[in-house]
């Protein structure tokens, strides 16, 4: 089993998600770009997208507008101005 | 000596302003945890864009930094920034902010800085745009629930005036919420931007790399922080606000008790006085016969 991502998304409002993850992709300014466990540290601005979150083959996608990624050492952590859970597929 | 009846209907309004009292105590109960819960959820994101500040900051070198963070290079022009609520009946809540506020002011103009106030709230506006005539610059109303848009527009005020030149720091007053019982009125540095130390370790090893660049993100991200900072300021507030009107109206309910219960007393005495005074007419008129 590969290591997981911490990965966390926090609006203004609210924390949305926080959690252990298998991969994450979000919409960088420059291009998509997927993040998996032990990324080298990373920071982008976000563009209008959506951010899909892979754990145990399930998928969650959030619709993100405005904000951040920012990847350490520890995880991903998505600053975004607006964020809502899209609806499951 | 007030009448029987003018006492009757004394108690009467006392335990209508009591009913009052109470019912806004429980509004205000029920409001505070909403504020309290709005609040904790909105510090995780303030939290997070601290330290991703801290860090870009501590990356970005003298001479091209933006002017939000390092400041316009000058301090005499403040503005400061001074939040209340719209509404009062929350004891002494925004007295003690707008009296934190004066202070600085007053403290500033005695160093010979020059002072702009912009009050947000309606009960920072009543109370200061008097006092300070030319330099108040304006209001912005905090409308109900705290929103970000709100947030925004105030930010936007703030920048505007801070590009145009016309002020070199921002600092924002507001009453941090510590608990139920304690609202700390606290100034908060808005620009230039006070930055934490840097924290993570794991930097040094590992270079960040930026998209676009650390200048860019540098350069909208200082923005949003400011906004966010305003937010949960706001958000504070609003806490604060509940939990001080909350007190205030459990006090008032417990005074207009204590006043109900001496104002019965003293209504049960004049009564029985008034019963021995008849009983003692018969008696007196019957012995007579």
């Amino acid at each position: 089993m590969a290591a997981k991502l911490h990965f966390s998304l926090v609006s203004p409002e609210r924390e949305l998600f926080s959690g252990d993850v298998d991969q994450v992709d979000a919409p960088g300014s420059e291009g998509d770009f997927g993040v998996l466990a032990g990324h080298a540290p990373f920071m982008t601005a976000l563009k209008e997208g959506q951010v899909r979150v892979y754990d145990n083959g399930r998928i969650r996608t959030f619709n993100v507008r405005g904000g951040f990624a920012d990847v350490t050492g520890e995880g991903l952590t998505i600053l975004a101005e607006h964020a809502v859970e899209a609806a499951e597929a | 000596m007030a009448s029987l009846k003018e006492m009757r209907n004394r108690i009467g309004s006392v335990k209508a302003t009591q009913k009052i009292t109470k019912a806004m105590q429980m509004v205000a109960a029920a409001k505070l945890r909403k504020a309290q819960d709005a609040a904790q959820n909105a510090r995780p994101y303030a939290e997070r864009m601290g330290s991703v500040i801290a860090n870009l900051a501590a990356g970005v070198s003298g001479g091209d930094a933006p002017r939000l963070l390092v400041g316009s290079g000058s301090d005499r022009r403040h503005l400061v920034v001074v939040a209340t609520s719209d509404r009062g009946l929350a004891g002494g809540f925004n007295s003690s902010i707008v009296r934190a506020a004066r202070e600085r002011i007053n403290a500033l103009l005695n160093e010979g800085k020059d002072v702009r106030v912009l009050t947000v709230g309606r009960k920072a506006r009543d109370q200061l745009r008097r006092l300070y005539g030319d330099r108040y610059v304006g209001s912005i109303e905090a409308g109900g629930n705290p929103s970000l848009e709100v947030a925004e527009q105030i930010s936007a005020r703030v920048q505007e005036l801070f590009e145009s030149g016309e002020v070199d720091v921002v600092t924002l007053m507001f009453s941090r919420f510590r608990s139920v019982v304690s609202q700390q009125p606290t100034a908060l540095q808005l620009i230039p931007v006070e930055v934490g130390a840097a924290t993570t370790q794991s930097e040094s090893t590992a270079p960040y790399e930026y998209e676009p660049d650390e200048q860019a993100i540098l350069e909208t991200l200082l923005p949003r922080n400011i906004t966010t900072q305003i937010f949960s300021a706001m958000l504070e507030n609003q806490a604060g606000f509940f939990a001080a009107q909350m007190t205030a109206m459990d006090n008032a309910t417990r005074n207009a008790g204590d006043m109900i219960a001496s104002l019965t007393l003293q209504y049960n005495r004049s009564r029985q006085a008034q019963i021995t005074k008849e009983l003692i007419e018969i008696i007196s008129g019957a012995e007579a016969l």
